[in-house]
């Protein structure tokens, strides 16, 4: 495959630095902070999964990286350093340089982000066309073995038809083909499978991994599933209320969570080997309102933890014992002071405020 | 796999709801082509059980739930319920019938009016059908707000104003709220992330429970189906491929359909590498002018001459376990995805949707 870069750059350390990433939005009811403080490391052919419940901020983080979104109201602080060059302050005009060559992304709903009214050979030749100087007929023949290797069937005839001709399945790969066009160093994949079938979704997640290893490129799988990015990523980071709450290298993380929010995560998902009509582990209640979050730790009023300190003091982010494990939890998972907290709750009768708020309106 | 055939329909008559061949058809395009969307479904379902309905997009599952309603009235086939044969009505009788019958949606919100509250969109089936007098209306939107997990006093808010999670517990409590005796959800936590579909799950089970429900679940992740059902039915391309209960299906899949459908789902552990060898190829066919023989055969890495010339029709292969397949797999059988089937064509038609709408 063709891999077009602009200038092979000299620099050596990780190819995306995000320190102390900010993110808030002016609304009319209060300042919105979706993303509050993140920051992450991301080297060259990497694969790092964010993993959160809808309004945890992982869209917003990824959008925020790449500078994707809307001007009004927004704010943005920290650092974003790509190849070690600062662009949290490039303006759009700059930006315009890094997405489609630098930076791509994929995008949730496949029906609505190809244009419906522009054939699919333009929409993928666009990105070439933009960054790389090549002759229309050379784009069309990339266009082509970009098609081919997303394994799209009869690329030359698909080139010449419109999005709404082909299923799903079929257009998130000419989504993946128009992301990697001009030869992206780094992918965003934004939910990419969330709107197909089990059966697309692997085939989908197939072409991402192995066009990701043919280039070497890197990749940040934003999903709510933890079992998508089980298998298919080297380090997660979970996100609540626009916060890394756990960040470890995937093995790590499902061997030795501490988090119990990513306890509680792993726990919702229905399981193939228990017996029908097992009762599932719920979350009670939602996420907080990032313009009113609560004090202390945001997902204390959640937490089957919960204790009194959880209320009042927000816990830092704390490193674990394997490298690059990090947690923001006062009575981790699996620590003797976690055993101690859920054994002093079930003992105490205390469940989390989220639970009896449900239970006050009648809820199951 | 996708065959027909009535082999699995019990003998009793005490099913709540038994459906008999029932075939839907569509016209498209020239005067001579048909969608063939449900070709030869048949269930039966007994007061209190779930069956779950589970395939890819486009293979008929929610087709077929809405044949049940009559929405549209299936082309062939009867629909028995309660009693009563909804196929030979129409007009007000059907209509009559409805509230007998009640539907849960994909997509929470756009399935409630925006310009009503809540109160409104819950209490509007009392208020056509004329349940009680008004005091008793507002009691009982009240209990069932109260039931779903909501807040009474938030009834008079409008559906922009809460999550999709929320959005779900209104549409269940619009379909109980009018003491249906079945309801049909189509994908109702598709659309949702993993800890709100968990609540909702639950809560489906908790209603069902209350309010003495019999439930069509239509899916398509197998592990949400197996949680939910009594009985699942797999489906392919408007066929019916297996029918079993969750525990039988799952532990010994029979069909290959089935195999590639459970093989395909992630599975949340690191230490199983997703492989690429295990991922079922290709795309549903067009059903304009589905295959012949087993519809399944043009991906069926088990497929062979037979396939294509005879249609399988569904036989048991256990106690309570059926399927529709001339080569079904051996107990422990692994599956050779790489082979491919008989007769596939390259074309990736646009008919076939492999979307989850």
């Amino acid at each position: 495959m063709t891999t077009a870069r602009f200038t092979e750059t000299e620099y050596e350390g990780p190819l995306l630095e995000v320190t102390d990433l900010k993110t808030s939005f002016h609304t009319d009811v209060g300042v919105v902070r979706a993303v509050d403080g993140v920051s992450l490391t991301l080297e060259r052919g990497k694969t790092l999964g964010i993993v959160g419940e809808s309004g945890s901020g992982k869209t917003v983080l990824s959008r925020s990286i790449m500078n994707l979104l809307p001007r009004f109201g927004l704010e943005r602080e920290g650092s974003v350093k790509f190849e070690g060059k600062e662009i949290i302050e490039l303006p759009p005009r700059q930006m315009r340089n890094f997405w489609g060559a630098q930076m791509s992304m994929i995008f949730q709903d496949p029906m609505t982000s190809l244009n419906p009214v522009m054939k699919i050979g333009k929409q993928i030749t666009e990105s070439i066309r933009q960054h790389l100087d090549v002759t229309r007929e050379y784009s069309s023949d990339l266009a082509v073995s970009l098609m081919e290797s997303v394994r799209i069937p009869e690329p030359k005839v698909r080139l010449g038809e419109y999005p709404h001709q082909l299923s799903g399945g079929m257009r998130q790969r000419v989504c993946i083909a128009v992301a990697l066009a001009a030869g992206p160093k780094l992918l965003f994949a934004d939910e990419p499978t969330t709107a197909l079938d089990v059966t697309v979704q692997a085939q989908v997640l197939d072409v991402i991994a192995k066009e990701q290893s043919e280039r070497f490129m890197a990749m940040i799988l934003v999903t709510h599933d933890l079992g998508v990015v089980a298998g298919r990523t080297e380090e997660i980071l979970v996100m609540y209320a626009g916060r890394v709450v756990e960040q470890a290298p995937t093995s790590v993380l499902f061997t030795d969570m501490k988090m119990p929010y990513t306890e509680a995560l792993l726990a919702s998902i229905p399981k193939l080997d228990e017996h029908s009509h097992t009762r599932l582990a719920t979350i009670p209640g939602r996420p907080p309102d990032l313009s009113h979050p609560p004090p202390g730790c945001k997902f204390a009023p959640r937490c089957r933890y919960v204790q009194d300190r959880c209320l009042e003091e927000e816990p830092p982010l704390q490193a674990g014992d394997a490298s690059g494990h990090q947690y923001r939890c006062w009575f981790p998972v699996g620590t003797p002071a976690g055993q101690e907290a859920l054994a002093r709750n079930e003992r105490d009768g205390r469940v989390p405020a989220a639970a009896t708020a449900a239970a006050a309106a009648g809820g199951a | 796999m996708a065959g027909t055939g009535t082999a699995h329909l019990r003998d009793t008559d005490k099913a709540l709801l038994r459906v008999e061949d029932l075939v839907v058809e569509f016209a498209v395009g020239h005067l001579s082509d048909k969608v063939h969307a449900v070709s030869g479904v048949s269930i039966d379902m007994l007061p209190g059980e779930t069956l779950g309905l589970v395939g890819e997009s486009g293979c008929g599952k929610s087709t077929t739930g809405r044949a049940v309603m009559q929405l549209p009235p299936p082309v062939s086939g009867t629909v028995r319920f309660d009693g009563t044969e909804l196929t030979k009505l129409t007009g007000e009788a059907l209509r009559r019938m409805r509230p007998r019958l009640q539907m849960i949606f994909q997509d929470p919100i756009s399935s409630l009016n925006p310009r009503r509250r809540v109160r409104d969109i819950v209490r509007e089936g009392l208020d056509i059908w004329q349940m009680g007098d008004k005091p008793d209306r507002d009691a009982k939107v009240d209990e069932v707000l109260t039931a779903v997990g909501m807040d009474p006093a938030s009834g008079d808010r409008h559906p922009h104003e809460f999550s999709g999670g929320q959005c779900q517990r209104i549409s269940i409590a619009r379909a109980v709220v009018t003491d249906p005796k079945l309801i049909i959800c189509d994908e109702p936590v598709s659309a949702l992330d993993v800890s709100v579909q968990a609540q909702i799950l639950n809560l489906l089970e908790d209603m069902k429970r209350r309010y003495g429900l019999t439930m069509v679940f239509i899916a398509h992740d197998l592990a949400v189906v197996k949680n939910v059902s009594d009985r699942v039915l797999v489906m392919y391309l408007g066929k019916m491929c297996e029918v079993a209960s969750p525990d039988d299906l799952y532990e010994h899949p029979s069909h290959p359909y089935t195999g590639a459908l459970l093989a395909a789902i992630p599975v949340p552990d690191p230490a199983v590498r997703p492989d690429e060898e295990r991922v079922l190829g290709g795309e549903v066919p067009s059903p304009i002018h589905p295959p012949t023989g087993c519809r399944f055969r043009t991906r069926c890495p088990k497929a062979q001459e037979r396939c294509a010339a005879e249609e399988p029709i569904l036989r048991a292969v256990g106690p309570n376990h059926y399927v529709a397949c001339h080569y079904p797999l051996e107990p422990g059988e692994q599956i050779d995805f790489a082979r491919v089937g008989i007769g596939a064509t390259i074309d990736l038609s646009q008919d076939g949707d492999g979307t989850a709408h």
